[in-house]
């Protein structure tokens, strides 16, 4: 039996691949798009028919950093509530990073981490695995095995791999087998022990701070090695505006890097730590305003490639400590399209330049078929209503953990409905 | 009028706060040296010192100005290493304010911990210092034995010297001075200032010279032992030759300044023992008196604030 096709009609288009926004209708069956239709809806005779009343329809956001418990933490997140969060904040792929207990760092541990996300969640789950055995820096890992076993790319997560020699070594066999290496660029010896970023704000709070240069130095190193050895580099999260001219310089000469920038750095800045408030204590920790302006201009003008959520869930015990002490991290999934939508509301990125960000970039680094609103590519799209004010109550939420810098904050915009493969996950 | 619930640090009064409890402290300073020290006006009251973190002085003096007030103290000294840390604090104040404490004066190694227990109990809470963030007592006592000396407390050039980065005690006085109008410098080797250290409204020194030049008043800060083997200063001696405080490099401040320090010393350090024992010069034993009578004083008005239920 044939299903029976899913028409959304009437839609305000948001395509990034094509750079379309304007009127139009899509036609979905069997999980894939079949037809976009621009300017004036037709009238479908069979199947089901969505009447978008005007609201964009867009390719679902594709999430390449997110932490998920399993396995080990499945107290504080597992892919069954991950994957309810992030259909619910339009996320219709996820990236899981290797950073569990155990660490993926064996393909045995890849495959069981994607079996068990196909078994329970409702959106997309990919996995990254690790780049170094035990996630220590020390030995690579068996990159060939671990991409056969379903890894997307190779990555320490939150662990900036501080050996030079090491890392040299991931990229160049990296290179043989075309892999992308995700790294976290931070000089770890200046950043080991610090809790805020170096300033007036973070010295009066009496913080230990890493300067913002730390990030800066590490890229710096890596794009050195990256030049030398052609592999393909993603930088997962840059924060400060020190960190930019290189990536540009990288850009310019031709190197193969992309490089990315989460949701709480591109809205939030050191001041919101105010009196020691532990959900907006992060890693790398939220930095200067002027920073954060030069990040969302780098986003922007497409230096800055990517947005992630950088989904870190933390149980209530774990932030219930003095700032020093507590664990960092925010959840980040349910509220991405909203925490985004701030900046198209302040007038700092189109709908379009934000899915490219959100969906059709990390697609492409990715290599996945998704992230647009193209014939034959995933029916993985999400329907918002940008406008519809609400106010967070983190109690609401779907992940485990509610370790959100958002709770009681205004938001505006949020998911009407996300649909992945054609099939319905959520709808508001 | 002291309108405040917790003392949290200076960050939080105003200079009529501070001018407050300094007439006040000058009241207990003056019973404190008579036979009969007592006056009860925390009768009654139960005040509990809990010190995350050593220290004998500063709970000496607590505990001085407690019962010295008619309120019952108890002290209690958690080892944060025989712990979980973090669980340590947040159930020690659940299990504290159960027992229904009036006062809580509180230690803590990590900045903020102390507001953060203030979140959950119910009594007055005194910040006795936390992580590098405030030590605001400490202030008020220094700021009480620089008016005593010098018959004010604004117009004076201060100078605070040594390891500002990780001094709460140089934050809470830089807050305190500068709130009562004063010129507020600090001298220190670069690897012990803190990042944006000059928008915190002072004068910025590597040289002592320089920096003391003039000065009304000179505040040496105690320098831990981990920090002079080559981390952040390469040596106790390279350390002592550039900012330890001996009688020539004091030659450049005003001939009247006095010297303060919060103690413990570490004589042949960060001072001289001839410059800290100078009786014309140092007030650091003065400073120990100041400190019972600000702890009085600032008991009392945070009893007086404390709500019916008390």
């Amino acid at each position: 039996m044939t299903p029976a096709p899913l028409y959304f009609t009437n839609a305000r288009l948001i395509d990034p691949a094509t750079g379309y926004d304007g009127p139009g209708a899509l036609k979905a069956s069997r999980g894939l798009i079949d037809e976009v239709v621009r300017g004036t809806s037709p009238t479908p005779t069979d199947g089901t028919v969505i009447d978008c009343s005007g609201l964009p329809l867009a390719p679902g956001i594709i999430d390449m950093r997110v932490f998920v418990g399993e396995p080990g933490a499945r107290h504080r997140e597992s892919f069954r509530s991950a994957g309810e969060a992030a259909a619910a904040g339009g996320v219709t792929t996820f990236v899981a990073q290797p950073e569990t207990d155990p660490p993926l760092d064996d393909p045995a541990l890849v495959q069981f981490a994607l079996s068990r996300a196909r078994d329970v969640s409702s959106v997309r789950v990919h996995a990254m695995g690790a780049l170094t055995r035990g996630l220590k820096g020390a030995e690579i890992t068996e990159q060939q095995f671990l991409l056969d076993a379903g890894a997307v790319a190779l990555t320490d997560g939150d662990h900036a791999v501080a050996d030079a020699k090491v890392l040299r070594a991931c990229m160049a066999y990296a290179g043989s087998l075309d892999a992308l290496i995700v790294h976290h660029p931070q000089e770890p010896s200046l950043s080991r022990g610090a809790c805020a970023t170096s300033g007036e704000f973070a010295s009066r709070l009496g913080l230990p701070s890493v300067p913002a240069i730390a990030e800066r130095m590490m890229l710096e190193r890596d794009l050195a090695m990256v030049e030398s050895t052609g592999a393909r580099y993603h930088a997962d999260m840059l924060s400060t505006s020190g960190a930019l001219a290189p990536l540009l310089r990288a850009r310019d000469s031709g190197l193969k890097v992309t490089a990315g920038v989460s949701i709480h750095h591109l809205t939030l800045n050191e001041f919101d730590i105010a009196d020691y408030r532990t959900f907006f204590k992060m890693a790398p920790p939220l930095r200067a305003e002027t920073d954060r302006e030069a990040v969302v201009t780098a986003l922007a003008e497409g230096l800055i490639d990517v947005i992630v959520s950088s989904h870190l869930p933390q149980d209530e015990e774990a932030k219930r400590l003095p700032f020093e002490e507590a664990a960092t991290g925010a959840v980040g999934l349910e509220t991405f399209l909203p925490a985004c939508l701030r900046l198209v509301h302040d007038g700092r990125l189109s709908l379009l330049r934000l899915f490219e960000c959100a969906a059709l970039r990390p697609a492409q680094i990715l290599g996945l078929p998704s992230g647009r609103l193209t014939a034959g590519a995933p029916a993985d799209l999400i329907l918002l209503d940008p406008n519809a004010p609400f106010i967070l109550d983190r109690t609401t939420l779907r992940s485990r953990s509610k370790n959100t810098p958002f709770d009681r904050q205004r938001m505006q915009g949020r998911v009407k409905g996300t649909w992945v493969a054609g099939r319905q996950v959520f709808a508001e | 009028m002291f309108a405040h619930r917790h003392l949290l640090g200076i960050e939080q009064l105003a200079a009529s706060d501070i001018t407050e409890i300094l007439d006040l402290a000058d009241s207990y300073v003056t019973l404190g040296r008579q036979r009969d020290k007592h006056v009860e006006k925390l009768r009654g009251l139960t005040q509990i010192n809990l010190f995350f973190e050593n220290s004998t002085r500063t709970q000496a003096s607590f505990e001085l100005a407690g019962k010295r007030l008619g309120a019952d103290v108890m002290n209690m000294a958690v080892q944060a290493s025989s712990m979980r840390k973090g669980e340590t604090l947040i159930d020690t104040a659940l299990t504290l304010n159960a027992m229904h404490p009036d006062l809580l004066v509180v230690r803590h190694q990590s900045s903020g911990a102390v507001a953060l227990l203030a979140e959950k109990v119910n009594c007055a809470v005194l910040n006795a210092g936390d992580g590098r963030h405030e030590h605001p007592t400490q202030a008020l006592l220094d700021a009480l034995t620089i008016r005593r000396r010098k018959g004010r407390l604004q117009r004076l050039t201060i100078a605070i010297c040594g390891d500002i980065a990780n001094s709460r005690v140089a934050r809470s006085n830089i807050l305190c001075l500068n709130k009562m109008e004063n010129r507020v410098r600090v001298i220190a080797p670069p690897t012990l200032l803190p990042a944006g250290i000059e928008r915190f409204g002072v004068e910025v020194f590597t040289d002592m010279a320089a920096g003391l030049k003039d000065c009304d008043v000179v505040m040496m800060l105690r320098i831990q032992n981990e920090r002079l083997t080559g981390a952040a200063v390469p040596s106790t001696r390279e350390y002592f030759h550039r900012w330890g405080l001996t009688a020539e490099k004091l030659s450049a401040a005003k001939d009247d300044a006095i010297v303060m320090h919060p103690g413990p010393m570490n004589r042949g350090v960060e001072i001289d023992a001839e410059v800290a024992d100078d009786i014309n010069r140092s007030v650091i034993q003065e400073q120990v008196e100041m400190g019972v009578a600000v702890r009085m004083a600032v008991l009392e008005l945070l009893a007086e604030n404390l709500g019916g239920a008390a």
